[in-house]
């Protein structure tokens, strides 16, 4: 094919994408988006697998042996996820040992939030319930996504993640009619986490400008995510007597849009690229458990052989 | 190995695709599935086919242009409006009927 007629295809298929065209496994794409698929796509995965290391620290510790089923269970689903997800990835032409070598060396990324420490119960209530809710923004808004496959398996991630909002929530409700004590557990814990929530859904790039926009693969600009999260979530924050520690959030009511403290965006590049407060930590153990159960994936392949 | 996996969420319902799992052999696909598919009680059945068993067709030339087996083969209205008018019914034909 000459470079003509490769340009009109690709032409052609982002036309087709963007006038809300879906793309199977098997359909031609042009490399760039493939690329650029993988890209989002792992990244995602990552997020999954690296989230559960946050919360896998207050299993032993969490308060009743209802919670620590349910955060078990939550960290099942978790799990889960990154495996659907690494699926997609594979079939997109990266293998799942080149995905999880890629994220043990650094070379790929995983969400901001997971690279932070988890410093008490609170933090796992907050994590549970806003930091989750902050991501079932995103993954609705992916139930649109161009290509097929990513966007069918986003169902069963969105269902099973508003079944955590409902543990955070829970969480949250128990220790905030609980003692003064617990309730600034809460507080403290909405403090430490504000930040990282208000970098979670990215720089507000305008959606044109957008790469993972342009090819439909995100259906919404960061900033339009980050309002829709405000929208749902501060009123819910507050009318728990909690307070956000931002002087300067408010919401327009004319306009409905709300205005806040311009966030660090070079922080938040910062952390992503590893250099988060629990970046390092997080890495070593993912490392660490991998060599220890590689001799699981090696007795499976050689009794199924 | 991969495995497609469809699930059916009631009795009566058709199986569809659900989403795919890696693994050695069906013991281990089995359970996978049943994890990821099914501790919910969120399906009543599932399917798993290794994708090599999966043929798929993606084409349907229709080189004949078989109109008889569509319904854009048929001028049902034109042919109506005329039997109408030689039987003398036209006037008092329901008005959806005449309509486009």
């Amino acid at each position: 094919m000459n470079q003509q007629s490769g340009d009109t295809r690709t032409q052609e298929f982002l036309d087709y994408v963007q006038a809300g065209g879906q793309v199977e496994t098997s359909d031609w794409m042009p490399d760039e988006y493939r690329s650029k698929l993988v890209k989002f796509i792992e990244m995602h995965g990552n997020s999954e697998l690296m989230g559960v290391l946050p919360e896998r620290d207050w299993i032993l510790r969490a308060p009743t042996l209802q919670r620590k089923l349910a955060l078990t269970a939550k960290i099942q689903d978790e799990v889960g996820h990154a495996q659907l997800i690494y699926r997609v990835v594979e079939d997109l032409g990266k293998p799942r040992s080149a995905s999880l070598d890629d994220l043990v060396s650094g070379k790929s990324k995983f969400h901001n939030v997971f690279h932070y420490p988890t410093k008490t119960w609170g933090d796992v209530g907050v994590i549970a319930w806003l930091v989750d809710a902050a991501a079932i923004v995103s993954q609705k808004a992916l139930l649109k996504c161009s290509y097929a496959p990513y966007a069918r398996i986003m169902k069963k991630i969105c269902w099973e993640e508003s079944f955590h909002i409902l543990h955070g929530r829970d969480v949250i409700l128990a220790l905030v009619t609980g003692t003064q004590e617990q309730f600034e557990l809460v507080q403290e814990a909405v403090n430490r986490w504000w930040e990282p929530l208000m970098h979670f859904h990215g720089n507000p790039i305008p959606a044109e400008e957008d790469p993972m926009y342009i090819w439909r693969i995100k259906s919404q600009a960061n900033e339009d995510a980050r309002q829709e999260f405000l929208d749902g979530y501060v009123p819910q924050i507050r009318e728990l007597g909690l307070t956000i520690p931002d002087p300067a959030l408010a919401k327009d009511e004319e306009t409905g849009i709300w205005s806040y403290t311009e966030p660090d965006w070079d922080k938040l590049r910062e952390v992503v690229t590893g250099h988060g407060p629990a970046s390092e930590e997080r890495l070593q153990f993912r490392r660490l458990s991998r060599e220890d159960v590689a001799w699981v994936e090696q007795a499976v392949l050689s009794e199924a052989a | 190995m991969t495995y497609e996996v469809f699930r059916q969420e009631r009795k009566g319902q058709p199986l569809q695709h659900a989403g795919t799992v890696d693994a050695p052999d069906e013991r281990f696909a089995e359970i996978y599935a049943r994890e990821q598919y099914g501790r919910r009680q969120e399906s009543v059945a599932l399917w798993l086919v290794p994708r090599e068993a999966v043929s798929e067709i993606e084409e349907f030339p229709d080189e004949f242009e078989m109109k008889y087996r569509r319904v854009d083969g048929y001028s049902i209205k034109a042919r109506l409006r005329e039997a109408r008018e030689r039987a003398g019914t036209l006037e008092a034909a329901p008005e959806a009927e005449q309509t486009e």
